[in-house]
C-alpha cells in the first residue's frame, strides 16, 4: 500500500488539518490502491477521481488558508451507491436507474463534506440493497478482498470491500436486515448500524423505510465513531429522524466496560450458528469479562421469529417503495404501446430477479385476504421481539452475538436457494426490527482462515455504551 | 319521470309504471387547501403556473426523498373537522397503492383506518342535516392531458404530464348517504363551500378543480334495502351535479323496471349529452394494499390545539342564519334570512334591526338593493333610520332606494341625502290637489277610463297614462301606491255619479 | 392459516406489481416463493391475537413543517432525466384504464 494510505481516518484527518500530509496525497496513495486491485475486488460502481481531486485540492486550499475543513479533513469516503449525490449517478446496481443522475444530495452526504471528506466513489451493492452477498447487482458481483473466490457479504458489500482492500479508510452503508455487519464480519472490517433515527434517511433511496438506517464501515472502532459523530444527528427533511443532537462516541470510546452486565443472545448461539463463529464469539466475551464486565447469557426468544417477520415487513415495505421505478420521469424505459404495458415492460426488463421476488412476496403479503394473515402478523412480531429485547435488557447494558452464522462463503454458493441466504441474516435482523443500534467488530478468523465479526447490541440510544465494548472487543482481538 | 311535490322525501315516481322510488345520494368532495406550499414539501401550493415548475425530489417522487407534514395544512384540515361538527382523532398516514403516471410514487399518502376527523354533520338551509363520515388529509396528483390527433382519451396517442398539482393537500370530506335528492345535493355542496371560504380552508372553485364531488347514487323502492350504487365523476359545477343526479336515478330507474340490475361502476357525467357514460374499465381488480406509511409518524392534534382552532373558528353559515332569524322574527330558512348570510351582510342585517329597523324592510334592502360593492361598510344605524323614514311615510320605496345608493356612496345619513334631494313624500291633501288638477287637465282620456268596463284593456294603460302624469307633475315625489289608490277611488266615485255602476 | 402461494396467486401478484413472467419464471417464483413463505408458517402459526402490530420502531408524533415555499427543482435538469418529454412536460404512451 502507498504510503500514506494505511492510516486510519482519525490519524489521517489529524495529519491534514495540522498540514503535515495534503489532502492531495492521502487521496493519491488511495487511488493508487484503487488502481491496483479493484479490478479484482470489483468494489465500486463509479470511481469519481476528478471530483474527488478537486475536491481535496479545495481543503488543502482551506489547510493553507488557516481554515479548519473539519473532523474529517481530507478523509477519502466510499458511498454505498443507493445514496443520492448530486449530479454523480445513483444506480442502487440496478438496471432500472442506470444513467439516473440525482438533483440533489443526500444529507449523510452533505454531512460528510461539511466534515472535510473527500468522496472517491460509488460502491456496489446487492440491487436496491436486497441480498446478503453482493451478487445481485445488475453490474456484477464484487469480491471479498481476504478471499475473492468469496463473497463480502451484502448488501453493502462493496462498501466493506472497500474498507478491507484499503481504497478507503471508511465508507457508509446502509443496513436494512444487517447489510452493514453482515458484511463487515465476513471481509473483517468494522460495521455500525446505529439506532433507527439517529441518521438521516433524506436521499437514501429507501429499501425498506421502517427498518433502514445508514451506518459507517471502517477499519478502527473509532474511526466508525468518528464518522457517526458526523452523520447523526436531527434532520428536519426526515420525519423519521429523531429530534437531538448529534452522536457524540470518539469522546467515550476509551471508558471501557467495567462493571457492565453483557448477555450473550442464548436463541443466536444454536446450531444454526458454525462452531468456529460460536468459539469466536465465546471468546470475546472472555475478553468482556476480564475487562471487567459481568457476562452471562439472555434470553430473547421472540428473535427466533425475526426472520420470517423480516421477509414478511421488508418486502412489503419494498414493494411499494419500488412502485416508483416506473419508467415515466426518470431511469430507464422499455417500449410499450400504453402506459400500462410500458411500465410493466420497464420493470420487467429493468429488475433483477431478487428484487422482482421481493416485491411479488410483498405484493402478496399486503395483499386482499392475506394482510392479517402475513403482513399484520409479522407487525405483532415486531412488537413480541421489541418487549423480548426490553426484558433483556432490563438486566444487561449490552448484549452480544454472532454477526453473522459463518464466514464468507463462495460465490455462486446461495444464489439459487432465496431461503438459504436470507438465514445469513438471522444474527442482525432482530436489531432492525427493534429498531436498536448494533456493531459488527472483527474478532480473529474461523477454521477457515476467514474473519468473524463479533455482534455487540445496544437498547435505543445506547450507542455510546455499545461502541465502548466494541472498542474493548477490539484490543482483545487476535 | 316527475318529483312528487314538496314533501321533502326525495320520492320520485317513475314515468313508465308510476311506481314511486327513493335516491339514496352520498357525496364525496375533495377540497385542495389554501396553504402556500404543498402537503408534504416545500413547493409553492398554487394554480395555473408553467408546468412542472413547482416541483421537488419529494413532490417528483425522486428516489431517497421524504415526505414532511405541513402544519399549515393539518391546521385547515382540523378547521374542516371542527366546522363540520367532528371529532378530531390520532390520525395516521397509510399507502394506497396503485400504479398511475400522474402519481409520482405510483402511491398516494392518505388517511385510511385512521383518519384526523370522524363523525360529523353539516347542516343545510332547509333544515335537513346530512352526516360526515369523515374529513381526511391526502395528496393530490399531477394532471395528464390527453393529446394525439383526436383529442379524445380512447383516441389519443400520448398523454403529457404535469406535477404541479402532485403532492398539493387535499382534505376529502365523505358525507353518509343522507341526501335524498339532487337539490339537496346541491345545497350540501353549496353549504359546504360557504364554509370552506369562511374558514379560509380553501378557494373551493368548482370550475379551478379545487373542488372536486362525486356522487354516488343509488335507488330503491320505498322502505327497501340499500340498491347498487354508481359513482358519478366529472361534476364540474352545482348544475351538473343536480342535473348528473336526476339522470343517474332515472337510468337505475329505467334499468330496474326494465328487469335489468344495475352493474356498480364508475359513470362520467358528459355535460353536453346530459347524460352518464360508464368510465374506462380498469386494467385489474382493485386492490390498494394500504399499509401505514413508515417515513410519517402519527399525527395526534393535542387538546390545547383543537381548542384553539374551535375559538378561532368563524361563525359558521347556519349559526348566523339561526341568530339573524331569531334576531328578525322569521324562520332560518326565510329566503331573506338566507340570502343576508349568503352575502355575508347578515351582521349588517342583525344590527339594523336591533337598531329598530324593521326586519322586513332590512332584508328587503339587503336582498333587493345592497347587492352592491360595498355593502357591507353601510353602518347598521342609518339602514334603520332609512328603513324608518320609509315606515313614518317620509320616503317612498323608490326613493329609499334612491337614498340608500347614496348613504353606500357616501356613508351620508339618510335624513341629509332625502333633504338635499328634496325628497319628501306628499302630504295627501297636496297629493289629492294634484290628482284632481290633472284630471281636470285631461278630461278625454278621464271620460274613457271612467266609462271603460273593469275587465276592459285600455284601464290598465289609461291608469298608467294618469299615474305618469301625476308623477311628472308631483316631480317624483308622490308614492306610486297611494297614486294608483287615489285614481281607483276617483274613478269609482265618477262612475256611481254617473249611473254606471 | 392461509394456504401456500399458487401459481395463479403469483401470476396475479405479478401483474398487481406490473411484473410479467414468462411460463417458466412462474414456476420458479412460485417455488421459492413458497419456500420462503414455507418458513414463514412459523409465526403464522402464532396465538398473537392480543398482541398490538408495531409498524414503526419510533415513538415519535406530530413532526410538522412550517407552511414556508422552499426551493424548487430547475425544470430542464428535472426534463432532462425524463426518457421521454414535450412541451415541457413527461410524455408518457397513452393511458388506458382510468384513475381510481
Ligand atoms: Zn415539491
Amino acid at each position: 500500500m502507498a504510503p500514506g494510505a494505511a492510516g486510519t481516518a482519525v490519524s489521517l484527518a489529524a495529519a491534514v488539518r495540522a498540514g503535515d500530509l495534503s489532502a492531495t496525497e492521502v487521496l493519491e496513495a488511495h487511488l493508487a490502491s484503487i488502481e491496483e486491485r479493484e479490478g479484482e475486488v470489483h468494489a465500486f460502481n463509479l470511481v469519481v477521481t476528478e471530483q474527488a481531486r478537486a475536491r481535496a485540492s479545495q481543503i488543502d486550499d482551506a489547510v493553507s488558508a488557516g481554515n479548519d475543513p473539519g473532523p474529517l479533513a481530507g478523509v477519502p469516503v466510499a458511498l454505498k451507491d443507493n445514496m443520492c449525490t448530486r449530479g454523480i449517478p445513483t444506480t442502487c446496481s440496478s438496471r432500472i436507474l442506470e444513467g439516473w443522475h440525482p438533483p440533489y444530495d443526500a444529507t449523510v452526504v452533505t454531512r460528510l463534506a461539511e466534515a472535510g471528506a473527500v468522496v472517491v466513489g460509488k460502491t456496489n451493492l446487492d440491487e436496491f440493497a436486497m441480498g446478503s452477498s453482493t451478487e445481485n447487482s445488475a453490474f456484477g458481483p464484487t469480491r471479498n478482498p481476504a478471499d475473492p473466490t468469496r463473497v463480502p457479504g451484502g448488501s453493502s458489500g462493496g462498501s466493506a470491500a472497500a474498507v478491507a482492500a484499503g481504497f478507503v479508510p471508511i465508507a457508509l452503508g446502509s443496513d436494512t436486515g444487517g447489510s452493514i455487519r453482515q458484511p463487515a464480519a465476513l471481509c473483517g472490517v468494522v460495521g455500525a448500524k446505529p439506532t433507527y433515527g439517529a441518521v438521516s434517511r433524506y436521499g437514501l433511496v429507501a429499501f425498506a423505510s421502517s427498518l433502514d438506517q445508514i451506518g459507517p464501515f471502517a477499519r478502527t472502532v473509532a474511526d466508525a465513531a468518528a464518522v457517526l459523530d458526523v452523520i447523526s444527528g436531527h434532520d428536519p427533511a426526515d420525519s423519521t429522524s429523531i429530534p437531538q443532537d448529534a452522536l457524540d462516541l470518539a469522546s467515550h470510546l476509551d471508558a471501557g466496560v467495567e462493571g457492565l452486565r453483557i448477555g450473550v443472545v442464548t436463541e443466536l448461539m444454536g446450531d444454526g450458528i458454525a462452531p468456529d463463529v460460536r468459539a469466536r464469539v465465546g471468546e470475546a466475551a472472555d475478553a468482556l469479562e476480564r475487562a471487567g464486565a459481568s457476562v452471562d447469557e439472555a434470553s430473547v426468544p421472540a428473535v427466533t421469529y425475526g426472520l420470517s417477520a423480516y421477509y414478511l415487513i421488508a418486502p412489503a415495505e419494498a414493494s411499494s417503495n419500488l412502485a416508483r421505478y416506473d419508467g415515466v420521469r426518470y431511469g430507464l424505459r422499455a417500449d410499450g404501446a400504453t402506459t400500462g404495458e410500458m411500465m410493466e415492460a420497464t420493470r420487467t426488463a429493468g429488475f433483477g430477479d431478487e428484487v422482482k421476488r421481493r416485491i411479488m412476496l410483498g405484493t402478496y403479503a399486503l395483499s386482499a385476504g392475506y394482510y392479517d394473515a402475513y403482513y399484520g402478523k409479522a407487525l405483532k412480531v415486531r412488537t413480541l421481539i421489541i418487549a423480548d429485547f426490553a426484558a433483556a435488557y432490563d438486566s444487561h447494558d449490552l448484549l452480544l452475538s454472532p454477526t453473522s452464522p459463518t464466514t464468507a462463503f463462495a460465490l455462486g454458493d446461495k444464489v439459487d436457494d432465496p431461503l438459504l441466504m436470507y438465514m445469513n441474516d438471522v444474527c442482525t435482523i432482530p436489531s432492525n426490527l427493534s429498531g436498536q443500534p448494533a456493531i459488527s467488530v472483527p474478532f480473529g478468523t474461523g477454521s477457515d482462515g476467514l474473519p468473524v465479526g463479533v455482534q455487540v447490541l445496544a437498547p435505543a440510544l445506547g450507542e455510546t455504551v455499545m461502541f465502548r465494548a466494541a472498542a474493548v472487543i477490539e484490543d482483545a482481538a487476535p | 319521470m316527475s318529483r312528487s311535490g314538496g314533501d321533502g322525501t326525495g320520492l320520485v315516481v317513475s314515468g313508465s309504471t308510476g311506481d314511486a322510488w327513493e335516491l339514496v345520494i352520498g357525496l364525496e368532495v375533495h377540497c385542495e387547501l389554501a396553504t402556500a406550499t404543498k402537503l408534504f414539501c416545500a413547493c409553492p401550493n398554487r394554480f395555473g403556473d408553467e408546468p412542472n415548475t413547482n416541483v421537488c425530489p419529494v413532490c417528483l417522487g425522486l428516489p431517497g426523498s421524504l415526505p414532511v407534514l405541513n402544519k399549515a395544512a393539518v391546521e385547515l384540515a382540523l378547521r374542516i373537522g371542527r366546522a363540520l361538527g367532528c371529532t378530531v382523532r390520532p390520525g395516521v398516514f397509510a399507502r394506497k397503492n396503485y400504479f398511475y403516471p400522474d402519481m409520482p410514487k405510483d402511491y398516494q399518502i392518505s388517511q385510511y383506518d385512521q383518519p384526523t376527523n370522524v363523525d360529523g354533520w353539516l347542516g343545510l338551509p332547509d333544515g335537513s342535516r346530512v352526516g360526515i363520515e369523515r374529513a381526511h388529509i391526502e395528496e393530490d396528483t399531477g394532471k395528464n392531458t390527453h393529446a394525439g390527433d383526436t383529442g379524445r382519451i380512447h383516441g389519443s396517442d400520448y398523454s403529457l404530464i404535469d406535477y404541479n398539482r402532485a403532492g398539493v393537500p387535499l382534505v376529502e370530506i365523505v358525507g353518509r348517504p343522507d341526501i335524498a335528492t339532487g337539490d339537496q345535493a346541491k345545497a350540501f355542496v353549496s353549504e359546504l363551500r360557504k364554509i370552506l371560504l369562511a374558514t379560509g380552508a380553501s378557494d373551493a372553485k368548482m370550475e379551478e378543480g379545487s373542488l372536486r364531488v362525486d356522487a354516488n347514487v343509488s335507488v330503491r323502492r320505498p322502505g327497501a334495502g340499500l340498491g347498487t350504487r354508481c359513482e358519478i365523476k366529472n361534476l364540474n359545477s352545482l348544475r351538473s351535479l343536480g342535473r348528473a343526479i336526476d339522470h343517474e336515478a332515472r337510468r337505475q330507474i329505467e334499468l330496474i323496471e326494465a328487469g335489468d340490475r344495475v352493474t356498480q361502476q364508475t359513470r362520467h357525467w358528459d355535460e353536453e349529452g346530459g347524460c352518464t357514460r360508464p368510465g374506462r374499465s380498469k386494467e385489474e381488480a382493485e386492490d390498494y394494499r394500504y399499509f401505514q406509511e413508515p417515513d410519517l409518524v402519527p399525527l395526534a392534534p393535542s387538546a390545547e390545539w383543537v381548542k384553539d382552532i374551535d375559538e378561532a373558528l368563524p361563525t359558521l353559515p347556519a349559526k348566523r342564519r339561526s341568530a339573524l332569524g331569531a334576531a328578525a322574527g322569521m324562520a332560518d330558512t326565510h329566503a331573506g334570512v338566507v340570502i343576508a348570510v349568503d352575502r355575508d351582510l347578515d351582521a349588517l342585517g342583525l344590527a339594523a334591526i336591533q337598531a329598530g329597523g324593521d326586519p322586513a324592510r332590512v332584508l328587503t334592502h339587503i336582498e333587493h338593493n345592497l347587492a352592491v360593492e360595498g355593502a357591507d361598510a353601510l353602518e347598521p344605524e342609518k339602514l334603520a333610520d332609512l328603513v324608518k323614514l320609509e315606515l313614518e311615510g317620509k320616503l317612498t320605496a323608490t326613493q329609499a332606494k334612491v337614498v340608500l345608493a347614496e348613504m353606500v356612496a357616501t356613508g351620508t345619513a339618510p335624513a341629509e341625502i332625502a333633504a338635499a334631494r328634496g325628497f319628501e313624500a306628499m302630504a295627501t291633501s297636496a297629493l289629492e290637489a294634484t290628482v284632481d288638477e290633472v284630471i281636470g287637465s285631461e278630461q278625454a282620456e278621464w271620460d274613457e277610463l271612467v266609462r271603460a268596463p273593469e275587465d276592459d284593456k285600455r284601464i290598465k294603460k289609461l291608469n298608467g297614462f294618469f299615474t305618469g302624469k301625476i308623477m311628472k307633475a308631483s316631480r317624483g315625489q308622490a308614492d306610486g301606491k297611494a297614486v294608483n289608490a287615489l285614481l281607483v277611488q276617483r274613478r269609482s266615485a265618477a262612475r256611481v255619479e254617473r249611473g254606471l255602476d | 392459516m392461509a394456504e401456500r402461494i399458487t401459481r395463479d396467486d403469483v401470476a396475479h401478484v405479478a401483474k398487481l406489481a406490473r411484473l410479467r413472467l414468462d411460463g417458466a419464471e412462474l414456476d420458479t417464483f412460485t417455488a421459492q416463493l413458497a419456500n420462503v413463505l414455507g418458513h414463514a408458517e412459523d409465526i403464522a402459526a402464532l396465538d398473537i391475537d392480543d398482541v398490538a402490530p408495531t409498524a414503526h420502531p419510533l415513538p415519535l408524533k406530530n413532526v410538522l413543517r412550517a407552511d414556508v415555499v422552499g426551493r424548487t427543482l430547475d425544470r430542464d435538469e428535472v426534463l432532462a432525466e425524463a426518457p421521454d418529454a414535450e412541451s415541457c412536460q413527461f410524455r408518457v404512451p397513452p393511458i388506458l384504464g382510468e384513475e381510481p
